[in-house]
């Protein structure tokens, strides 16, 4: 069997990404000519400019809040320009610093909470999606509305009685319901995802394993699950990016100062800090935004195709 | 298909069974119920049931010390004479009226922009997706604090030009103002669904568009808004659904406290401060099904509206 899917055409692999060929756009033909007219060309410039002018504006200050924290203190509230004149760690030591822990300490319990998480909606997710992709059963299309209906459903409409539930047995000021809902696929958007991606991965495949004997459990780890990778992969950073962004969750269920999440700790450091200290709060916030930008800097591509195929009709 | 789509199909095909289906009926139904198992205990122990409970509660005064005591309708009845909650109301309502119309027509425009064939278009997709992956985030909340504060970013920037600007966060004329810009801010998400909408649309139409002699103009609302009209429309209710329920921004610009004078209270901070502040359980949770209920009321506004002006290709 694992023959027949390393043989699969790479195209077929990239196809069953996109759910269907959507490109129906003719090869440029501007590129590389000639004939490229000056009336094209100042029209390109245009939008060449509009689009610098509108994404200097959008990403200017993120580097103003990255500049600030390398600047003495005072002068985030006098130097609006990008000019550093010198280099100023000092933010970044006290703000480490700064609350009962050091900061390192939230970036761990983060860490915890989004391994947990990220392994959670892996397994349920897939397992679900598999179910609702590939099985006939009683209720299928009752649940699989359902499915999609909790996809909308209020977080704030279920959040009293779920506290209520997780106060009870003990579980306020730890991780566990933060981790939990995601270990049950309480995260339906990437059930559906997963059901996209899987209703692209050709059938026939199923198909053979099944008359070489293989039950579904093994179609499941054997045959589906190695070709939504690039599912998987979706998955993974987009709750990466969500669960080490959430505050809510952690504002609610996490009060203890040694259980805090980044999100939480940020915000304690925000009510504590008197007006002297925005350069040490910046500087822990970019620290804070680190992990994100990495993750959006090298799984740009998953994302980017993640949110345009569940978001295409 | 996007969940949307796919639920209003399924809403139509109801009680007809594909004769695939029929055939196959009843054959996996142990594996397939294994496979959603974890599915199903989250389904009814994280989201059902809760939902009931709180349901329930909504009819109760409960404090989590004393168990409910049952009060009726006591809690929606206090809701009709509670300015705070009216007040919180027109804040989430303005928000979501003017930033989810704005956002998208933001996004719209620069997925327009950026679809014609640019050059250097996965870089700029980055630059204006990046800001939607930080937006919901603490850190972003604290940069708008100082960005929009009296002598923060916004303020030197116009000293320069010999203006005084006003204490945008700490002015209730304009503090809600600043986290709508911060919600706009966040375009990238939908952009990136227009872009790849506008791919799909064939370029025959606009070539056979071009030979009758159509302008861009009649090109952009006789070709490009019926055809991109779907991912409108998708995107339309995912963030009027996700609008409604903001609450990090807001919570972190003001403190906590939704202020200055409640004008950036929006509903799910007055919430959240009726249950976890003061722990009126029973009140935030009828508040919660108010705000579902408003929820779904607006998204089947959504659907009703959109058999006039969404254009289905199939």
């Amino acid at each position: 069997m694992t023959t027949n899917l390393e043989t699969l055409p790479a195209s077929d692999k990239k196809s069953a990404g996109a759910g269907k060929p959507t490109n129906h756009r003719k090869p440029r033909e501007s590129r590389g000519t000639l004939a490229f007219s000056r009336a094209q060309r100042t029209k390109a410039l245009t939008k060449h400019a509009i689009l610098i002018l509108a994404g200097g504006l959008m990403i200017y200050p993120l580097l103003w809040m990255v500049v600030s924290s390398l600047r003495p203190n005072e002068l985030i509230f006098r130097e609006p320009g990008l000019w550093l004149n010198s280099l100023e760690m000092s933010n970044y030591t006290s703000g480490w610093s700064a609350l009962t822990h050091p900061f390192g300490h939230y970036m761990i319990n983060s860490a915890i909470v989004v391994i947990g998480s990220i392994l959670g909606n892996l397994i349920s997710c897939s397992m679900a999606a598999y179910a609702f992709a590939r099985l006939q059963f009683t209720g299928k299309k009752l649940f699989f509305g359902i499915m999609l209906l909790t996809i909308m459903l209020p977080f704030h409409v279920i959040i009293v009685p779920q506290y209520i539930l997780f106060s009870q047995i003990g579980w306020v000021n730890t991780f566990w319901p933060l981790i939990v809902p995601k270990l049950l696929a309480t995260d339906a958007f990437f059930v559906f995802l997963m059901v996209q991606f899987i209703r692209g991965i050709p059938k026939d495949l199923d198909e053979a394993a099944r008359i070489d004997g293989a039950g579904h459990p093994r179609i499941f780890l054997r045959v589906i699950l190695p070709l939504m990778v690039p599912a998987l992969a979706t998955t993974t950073i987009f709750t990466f990016i969500w669960t080490w962004n959430d505050f809510f969750g952690a504002l609610i269920y996490l009060t203890d100062p040694d259980m805090f999440t980044v999100p939480v700790a940020l915000r304690a450091f925000v009510d504590s800090q008197s007006a002297t200290s925005w350069g040490s709060l910046f500087a822990m916030s970019i620290v804070s935004l680190l992990p994100v930008f990495l993750v959006f800097l090298f799984g740009q591509r998953f994302l980017i195709k993640g949110i345009a195929t569940t978001g295409i009709k | 298909m996007s969940a949307i789509s796919e639920l209003s199909s399924l809403s139509r095909r109801k009680g007809k069974a594909t004769a695939e289906e029929k055939k196959a009926n009843g054959r996996d139904n142990k594996a397939a119920y294994i496979f959603l198992l974890p599915w199903l205990v989250g389904l009814v122990a994280i989201t059902i049931g809760p939902m009931v409970m709180s349901l329930y509660l909504s009819f109760t005064d409960y404090n989590l010390l004393q168990p409910p005591e049952w009060t009726g309708a006591d809690n929606f009845i206090r809701m009709l004479s509670d300015a705070r909650l009216h007040n919180s109301l027109r804040v989430t309502f303005t928000y979501v009226f003017v930033g989810v119309p704005l956002q998208l027509a933001v996004a719209l425009l620069i997925a327009l922009v950026l679809d014609k064939g640019l050059r250097g278009l996965p870089f700029y997709r980055s630059v204006f997706y990046l800001p939607s992956l930080l937006g919901g985030s603490v850190a972003v909340a604290i940069l708008w604090k100082q960005i929009f504060g009296t002598t923060g970013l916004v303020n030197q920037v116009l000293a320069m030009f010999g203006i005084e600007g006003p204490g945008w966060i700490s002015d209730p004329g304009t503090a809600l103002g600043s986290i709508i810009l911060l919600h706009v801010w966040t375009f990238g998400a939908p952009m990136i669904i227009f872009l790849a909408g506008l791919r799909q649309i064939p370029v025959m139409y606009y070539e056979a568009a071009k030979v009758d002699g159509a302008s861009t103009l009649q090109q952009f609302w006789r070709i490009t808004m019926p055809m991109l009209s779907p991912i409108i429309f998708f995107n339309l209710v995912l963030q009027i659904i996700g609008s409604f329920q903001s609450f990090t921004q807001a919570f972190i610009v003001s403190g906590g406290n939704g202020g200055p004078s409640d004008s950036t209270m929006f509903f799910t901070l007055y919430l959240y401060q009726k249950g976890f502040g003061q722990f009126d359980m029973g009140y935030a949770s009828a508040m919660a099904w108010v705000l579902l209920l408003i929820i779904g009321v607006f998204t089947a506004i959504n659907f009703i509206a959109s058999k006039y002006w969404v254009f289905y290709d199939d």
